[in-house]
């Protein structure tokens, strides 16, 4: 079963990121890199993706005449989702174990960051006999 | 896993790619069709030839097998279009179906002449005008570099069947645009010729500086961005423009190994152990381009590669002769005006009169407009900045450049250069 991993983050959250130390920023930048290489690994990967940092961030609504009208001022506290892996796990258990893991990714100091991960299941297809 | 091809033969069969394609496209004249014949070819030779051992002649063996997937092929769509027209006509369908099997196909291709002309004639199909730069891109690899849809989605990190349907839809334009299959009229040449360079180049930076993603490099596509471009080269021995994309291709290629750190991060010129260049292929590089400006026929391409040159032949950061750097800028920019010459430029004018003079020449670039919002000149800013000791500045700069960039190795890397300066700083 598939399992999609969000990550959430808001402007103000990038604009602090951006002034940890150095160290901090080394140690969770390698972390993130060698949990992907794990996933990847052990064979559960299936995507993972980080997205841009929200201030290029737009809400696109077509208009009467179908052509896009973008919105793209938010307040700095608003949810962005700043990333994703989409696992293939046997259970949901493994994948709130990986969701953990993500969430403990070291922050200022080298403590655990705890933060948020969403998770949910990736709806399959529709099974053959219906095709 | 079967048996796989070793390295000597894949170069031939993927050299043999575009001649096989050709003498396909010749016989049968659907480009499209042909298109798909020549990868099912390839794929059964990869196959079978580990299995069987090379064939005596691998050329005649992959244009045999080509053909009778287009015998096949053409036999399908006559069936279908009988079938079509019985019921819309409900007429007897009277011609015979062609059959080509009874020709001996292979020995009926042309001599080593036209497989080369065959060559050229595929990268201006594949890089024409009609198409978007990744259409180009995923056809040329596809066609002329003899890569499988899947070894180019893997490239690009975008699925198989996305992959597939750009190529097919890519080769729809070709079809409807009409373009017979045979170089283009003389006065065209000199302007395809210059798209398709284009489009090598661009093959070049995406594998050299991935786009997209967090790997940094993508070997693959910047050696086979080479090998095609050996192949126009040999062709086109006196093109000095063909010349100096592979000497451009060549001197940056030859820092690959330098350029990124056990983890992939990124480290830049300034900073590279220089001992790890790939000393042959700068000597190579530089032996082409110094055999081709005296040519006379002056180009960007030949430009960039002697400013690559100039590079490469020093020894160390501090040794680099910026002037002559900025010389040759001096000159690309009366050749170009293209906003990320002008912004090369602005470096390396701060580089030989210091970073007040650079950041005096972003300033023009910002009235300029084309390059507003891109990381590029935010990076260049910063660090011109830096150099000029603003270091505030040149902490605010590199974290807005961390923020545009959609290259992970390359945030990561201005990321740590704003806290370098900060922790410098308390």
């Amino acid at each position: 079963m598939k399992y999609m991993l969000m990550m959430g983050g808001t402007k103000a959250g990038w604009d602090t990121f951006t002034a940890w130390p150095k160290q901090d920023l080394q140690a969770h930048i390698g972390f993130m890199k060698s949990f992907n290489k794990e996933l990847s690994a052990s064979g559960e990967l299936v995507a993972a993706e980080g997205l841009a940092v929200p201030a290029q961030a737009r809400v696109v609504r077509a208009g009467k005449d179908g052509l896009p009208i973008t919105d793209g001022v938010f307040p700095e506290a608003k949810e962005f989702l700043a990333g994703y892996w989409i696992v293939d796990v046997d259970s949901p258990e493994r994948a709130y174990a990986i969701a953990a893991r993500a969430s403990a990714a070291p922050g200022p100091g080298g403590a655990p960051m705890n933060m948020p991960i969403e998770v949910r299941q990736v709806m399959s297809g529709p099974p053959d006999e219906l095709l | 896993m079967t048996a796989r091809l070793d390295a000597a033969a894949e170069r031939l069969l993927r050299d043999l790619a575009p001649q096989v394609l050709g003498a396909v496209v010749r016989r049968f004249g659907d480009f499209a069709a042909a298109e798909d014949a020549v990868q099912e070819a390839l794929i059964a030779a990869a196959t079978q030839w580990p299995k069987e051992g090379l064939p005596d002649n691998p050329r005649g063996w992959l244009v045999q097998v080509a053909a009778r997937r287009m015998t096949d092929h053409i036999r399908s769509e006559s069936a279908r279009r009988r079938r079509e027209a019985a019921a819309a006509t409900d007429v007897e369908w009277t011609a015979p179906a062609p059959d080509h099997e009874s020709l001996n196909l292979a020995s009926s291709f042309g001599a080593s002449a036209r497989a080369d002309d065959d060559t050229l004639v595929l990268l201006f199909m594949c890089c024409h005008p009609a198409l978007t730069p990744s259409s180009a891109i995923a056809l040329t690899l596809r066609a002329v570099g003899g890569l499988t849809t899947a070894q180019i989605a893997n490239a690009f990190f975008v699925p198989e069947a996305t992959m597939a349907q750009r190529i097919s839809r890519a080769k729809q334009t070709i079809r409807s645009s009409g373009v017979p299959f045979g170089l283009p009229a003389r006065h065209e040449r000199g302007e395809r010729l210059r798209t398709v360079l284009h489009v090598l180049y661009l093959i070049f930076n995406e594998g050299y500086t991935s786009s997209v993603g967090s790997n940094l490099l993508r070997p693959e596509l910047s050696r086979e961005a080479i090998r095609l471009t050996r192949v126009v080269h040999a062709l086109l021995s006196d093109d000095t423009e063909v010349a100096g994309l592979l000497a451009l291709m060549l001197l940056t290629d030859a820092r690959r190994a330098a350029r990124s750190g056990p983890d992939g991060e990124l480290i830049p010129l300034t900073k590279q152990d220089r001992a790890q260049w790939d000393r042959n292929q700068i000597a190579e590089g530089i032996a082409l381009i110094s055999a081709t400006l005296p040519k006379g026929s002056i180009g960007e391409y030949q430009l960039q590669a002697a400013i690559a040159a100039v590079h490469d032949e020093a020894s160390s950061a501090e040794k680099t002769d910026w002037p002559q750097i900025l010389a040759l800028y001096g000159v690309l920019r009366r050749l170009s005006d293209n906003p990320m010459v002008m912004l090369n430029h602005a470096i390396a004018t701060a580089m030989v009169h210091g970073p007040l003079a650079g950041l005096e020449l972003l300033r023009a670039l910002d009235a300029d407009g084309r390059l507003t919002g891109h990381h590029r000149v935010d990076a260049v800013r910063a660090h011109l900045m830096e150099l000029a000791g603003d270091r505030a500045s040149a902490i605010a700069h590199y974290k807005k450049a961390a923020g545009r960039t959609t290259n992970i190795a390359e945030r990561d890397y201005l990321l740590m250069q704003a806290a370098r300066l900060g922790e410098r700083e308390a």
